[in-house]
């Protein structure tokens, strides 16, 4: 942003956050708006910086493991997920397949999870009050899963480098099954109050319009790419933890605007639910660890490994010297990268769309800021 | 030395027992296991040790050959790594390479941009550039050396989102790039003293700092 101390008599500066309820954490908008029309903006994060990849250099392999989960802890086990997959690819070992089909259905939860707090604080902020009633209640329940599992509902470490800590409680594949049967009709149910309504579609449609170009350029990953209309999603283009077994759509638009990633979202609920049912269906029996060392030391190397996150491409790049603390971690973190194309995506609209618009970013601030 | 990590990947002595069996393999175990044979000729004590360097195989492919042919002498090194390719450039062939990857290869999503830190090194640190095609769905690295101090070329130029990952390059190592449109802190405070992800910053430093001069007393630790 250009640093104008003398502004036009029609052009206002304002400052919106850290502390404002849209912004989903602390994340500081400085808006240029010349009337309603927004000309500008800045984007003024890390104040929740907590230097993890530091951190990470003074820990374990094993001891970091809890520390991503509050980088992103709406969906902490996907984090989970990424950092074991890349300790695991460093030592050039494999979870046992028990292991992986518990991950992937604990994982598609946290997406579920995931996917409810944003269209629930999506819709607050949009004005609509009652779908976070309703998405908080069907969160409660998955991480009511959780906490049966693994005993934290939140941050729930729940793997380990290697495969899982615990095994599956008795009934966790009914409870499993109840939930994804139950939840189904309670989707259905926030599309009756949000999909048709006029005010819903009259906030969301052809706002926030960001291009497959664009999202390349950018490096927008994630739903918000999708929505764009390119069909790409790391669990079928570079499938781990055995997602090639199971049958599920990558749902797609054409436009890209918020509206089309209200819908890609929606739809990815529902095709999670189809992934947990495959899933829960056929766990193998077999161990649930697979053949790691007490002292994690990996050889000397480095990895970039990167899953499908709620919100996109999340990657860790270890670098390892043969000492039982990793070199280097780098986290690529999709909030992060998806919330530079803000500027963008809120040029030449208005101002109360920059509202709609962080919301459909979909973004966590532990995650920006680390 | 972990430090010492030098491209040269082929030359490397291979791995004493095999892939992956040696470093998972509890050192100085007194147990007797023929499972793992030790090398004749190399007078080791004890435990297999795993090779200090990165243990790479030679990458070859379509885009190794465009790009040999392209840029020579300026990529001293195709490598692959546990299936992962990378290329090593040298540091100001890396914006043309990211080009023409970009534009005739299809590599048209940059992932990451990030740093290493080796403080023991001449060319200090590692700057490493992820990038992925959608066409290909194939995912490389391209890694530069670069001594402290230099300025590397930005890579805004080609890729949009380069912007805010090389100002977290910047806030964290100190490394400005040369050319980027906004090139301030993007984490930290403006006013942030040290370069965090660098070697030699302590992670005590911040903390010790603070109370040495709020509290009065040496460390909080």
């Amino acid at each position: 942003m250009p640093e104008a101390t003398f502004l036009d008599a029609t052009e206002l500066v304002i400052n919106m956050g850290p502390q404002h309820p849209s912004t989903h954490g602390v994340l500081r908008v400085i808006l240029k708006l010349d009337g309603e029309k927004v000309i500008g903006t800045e984007c003024v994060i890390g104040y929740l910086h907590r230097g993890v990849e530091k951190i990470g250099e003074h820990r374990t392999y094993q001891q970091f493991a809890p520390y991503v989960d509050r980088m992103d802890y709406v969906a902490s086990v996907s984090n989970g997920l990424g950092y074991c997959l890349a300790v695991e690819k460093l030592l050039n070992i494999e979870a046992p397949p028990r292991a992986q089909a518990v991950r992937v259905i604990l994982t598609e939860l946290n997406r579920i999870a995931s996917h409810l707090v944003w269209l629930g604080t999506h819709a607050l902020d949009i004005g609509a009050i009652t779908p976070v009633f309703y998405c908080f209640r069907e969160r409660e329940e998955v991480l009511k899963i959780f906490e049966n599992y693994c005993g934290a509902r939140l941050t729930t470490h729940a793997f380990r480098i290697g495969g899982l800590q615990y095994e599956t409680y008795d009934g966790f594949e009914e409870e499993v099954k109840k939930f994804c049967d139950w939840f189904i009709p309670k989707v259905d149910e926030y599309e009756e109050l949000l999909t048709g309504n006029r005010i819903w579609v009259g906030r969301l449609k052809g706002v926030g319009v960001l291009s497959a170009e664009e999202c390349k350029e950018y490096g927008v990953t994630g739903p918000m790419l999708r929505a764009a209309g390119v069909q790409w999603d790391l669990r079928k283009a570079q499938p781990y933890s055995g997602y090639e077994q199971y049958e599920f759509d990558i749902p797609t638009c054409k436009n890209g605007d918020t509206y089309d990633r209200y819908t890609v979202r929606m739809e990815e609920m529902r095709q999670a639910t189809r992934i947990i049912r495959q899933a829960v269906d056929r766990i193998p029996s077999g161990p649930i660890m697979g053949k790691v060392p007490k002292v994690v030391k990996p050889p000397v190397g480095e990895v970039y490994v990167s899953i499908e996150a709620p919100k996109g491409e999340l990657g860790y790049f270890i670098v390892s010297d043969n000492s039982t603390q990793p070199y280097r971690v780098r986290v690529r973190p999709p909030s992060f990268v998806n919330l530079q194309a803000l500027d963008r995506m809120v040029r030449g609209g208005l101002v109360a769309d920059v509202v709609a618009i962080i919301g459909t970013l979909d973004i966590v601030l532990g995650e920006v800021d680390r | 030395m972990a430090d010492e990590q030098k491209p040269e990947g082929s030359a490397a002595p291979p791995p004493s027992g095999g892939e992956a069996a040696s470093p998972t393999e509890k050192p100085a175990a007194p147990a007797p296991k023929p499972a793992v044979p030790k090398p004749a000729a190399a007078a080791h004590a004890a435990p297999p040790k795993p090779p200090a360097v990165m243990v790479t195989t030679p990458w070859e492919g379509d885009v190794t050959q465009l790009l040999k042919e392209r840029f020579g002498g300026d990529i001293t090194e195709f490598s692959t790594y546990l299936g992962q390719n990378f290329l090593v450039a040298k540091p100001d062939a890396v914006i043309a390479i990211l080009d023409t990857l970009k534009l005739e290869l299809d590599f048209d999503y940059l992932v990451d941009v990030t740093a290493v830190d080796y403080p023991k090194r001449a060319d200090r640190f590692d700057l490493v550039y992820i990038l992925y095609s959608f066409a290909r769905n194939e995912r490389i690295r391209v890694k530069t050396m670069i001594p402290d101090g230099y300025s590397p070329a930005t890579a805004v130029t080609v890729h949009l989102t380069a912007n805010w990952l090389e100002r977290e390059v910047f806030d964290m190592f100190g490394i400005e790039f040369a050319g980027h449109p906004d090139m301030r802190r993007i984490l930290l405070p403006e006013e942030w003293e040290g370069y965090p992800l660098r070697k030699g910053y302590s992670i005590l430093q911040q903390d010790d700092g603070w109370v040495r001069e709020n509290l009065g007393i040496e460390s909080a630790q």
